[in-house]
């Protein structure tokens, strides 16, 4: 069956099965490597993406049912391809990321609870995170470096409500295939090597 | 982890969706789909075919009625928490939301799904049996309906038959003035399934005598349990008047054993849970009374 997904602002089709995932066809079908696969059935948290702003687990939706929402994935946080949102920046200063496995679905609950409160406790950042498994940075430094962005975020003139997703002329640019250009390239074999 | 192939279909009115429930035994139906999904991908379930009522609009909403808030089986639970009718008219649902799932599950999962998946250690199916809410049916022949302790059978098991589907859950509201509520589990991480939950509602008039009293534990068994306690109506609901009211009723509270946790550990928590439950209900109450009052 074809769905045509609203994904970091462009509208994007595909051919799907019914039984394959929002997670999925997001990897497989755009090229939008940064939603990681984790547990495959809603433990673990490394698939989270935004739907209307909010955290879901694109594991447990059917990209069949996914149609009509605005999709956020880790790629459409970044302000300009190559650069970093400031939560992203924040967990590489405090050193929130090791292996970076949990990173992306880490980064898209922070946004969601930034979004909603410029200056969450402590307590309320562990309860936005609580449904993202870590298992190698530690939380510590992940709830530092969501305090460390709320704290920049209070300092900048971006108005909050932005909303983080590239212009349709801005992707097709940078990704002559699909998604995002760097995840990608990474990934293929070199043939230097 | 991946799901079994399987027939997706989106009804686009109840009436359709019954009757594709109806017609096949292999369709089963899907709203936020946050426990369906898991058990497709780990295929203990395979259905053929998937009805997908998440956007049926006879079952979205939250609407007041006399005496009671009728909630739409495809409110999402994340919505229900923030919905201010909820908050103010139903305070024990809004009470155990936060304990449902995490936020990202919330986000998709539904009241009804809850309702109709009727896990035994579920906070929304405690609320709708420890209130006594009634349980909104579509079947093929019309609307019916049915109190909650009818609707709970067992763990995953309830009244509902093919062809039919939940579409939304009337919460009786109380009348009276000073209302508290109280909720506790345990449970190995927050969010994960309940060993044994206690959840209570009390009114106390101005004097502070328990006037209306509803108590339910969860967890411990094979379904939610409502457990009659209206022998403190009219008491202040003093710590030891409480402990010899549940010590009375405890022989009601049949608990199971697993891997988890033992029967016997359960009802001791349960009892425990229960009793502090009560207090924090009362304590609540009061609140709202001296607020009333100032």
């Amino acid at each position: 069956m074809k769905v045509e997904l609203k994904v970091n602002g462009v509208t994007r089709s595909a051919e799907v099965e019914p039984r394959n995932t929002l997670l999925d066809t997001l990897r497989d079908k755009f090229l939008l490597n940064g939603t990681h696969a984790g547990c495959e059935h809603g433990v673990c948290g490394a698939c989270t993406v935004l739907i209307d702003g909010e955290p879901v687990r694109s594991c447990l939706m059917f990209a069949a049912q996914a149609d009509g929402y605005e999709i956020t994935t880790i790629e459409g946080l970044s302000p300009a391809p190559g650069e970093l949102s400031v939560i992203q920046d924040a967990f590489c200063e405090t050193h929130g990321l090791q292996c970076g496995y949990c990173t992306p679905g880490m980064i898209l609950s922070a946004h969601a609870l930034l979004q909603h409160n410029e200056s969450p406790s402590r307590e309320e950042i562990v309860e936005a995170i609580s449904g993202n498994i870590c298992r190698c940075t530690g939380y510590g430094q992940i709830v530092e470096a969501i305090q460390f962005a709320a704290e920049r975020l209070q300092g900048s003139n971006v108005p909050r409500s932005k909303p983080a997703q590239h212009k349709q002329s801005e992707v097709e640019h940078d990704a002559p295939e699909e998604g995002i250009l760097e995840a990608a390239e990474a990934d293929a074999p070199t043939e230097a090597v | 982890m991946k799901p079994a192939p399987f027939e997706y279909i989106r009804p686009h009115s109840l009436i359709e969706a019954c009757s594709l429930l109806a017609e096949d035994e292999d369709a089963r139906a899907i709203a936020g789909g946050q426990t369906l999904v898991p058990m497709l991908a780990m295929r203990l379930a395979r259905p053929a075919k998937l009805v997908d009522i998440m956007r049926l609009p006879e079952l979205a909403g939250i609407r007041s009625e006399a005496g009671a808030v009728i909630v739409g089986a495809t409110t999402r639970q994340a919505v229900a928490e923030q919905n201010v009718m909820i908050r103010t008219q139903v305070p024990t649902l809004a009470r155990v939301l936060p304990w449902v799932g995490h936020l990202p599950t919330r986000n998709r999962g539904t009241i009804g799904g809850s309702i109709a998946n009727a896990d035994p250690s579920a906070e929304i199916p405690l609320v709708a049996v420890t209130l006594g809410a009634e349980i909104i049916l579509a079947t093929p022949d019309g609307p019916s309906s049915m109190p909650a302790d009818d609707f709970f059978i067992g763990p995953m098991l309830t009244a509902i038959a093919p062809g039919e589907c939940v579409s939304a859950v009337k919460f009786p509201v109380w009348a009276h003035k000073n209302i508290g509520v109280g909720f506790f589990e345990v449970s190995a991480r927050k969010s994960d399934f309940a060993f044994a939950s206690a959840l209570a509602q009390v009114a106390l008039d101005d004097e502070g005598r328990c006037i209306e009293i509803a108590l339910g534990v969860g967890g411990i068994g094979d379904r939610a349990l409502r457990l009659d306690v209206s022998s403190l109506v009219g008491t202040g609901l003093d710590a030891a008047v409480v402990a010899d009211a549940i010590l009375a009723i405890s022989g009601e509270m049949e608990a199971s054993d697993d891997l988890h946790a033992s029967a016997a550990y359960r009802r001791r928590v349960a009892i425990a849970l229960s009793k502090r439950a009560i207090e924090q209900a009362r304590a609540d109450a009061a609140a709202h009374s001296l607020k009333g009052a100032a």
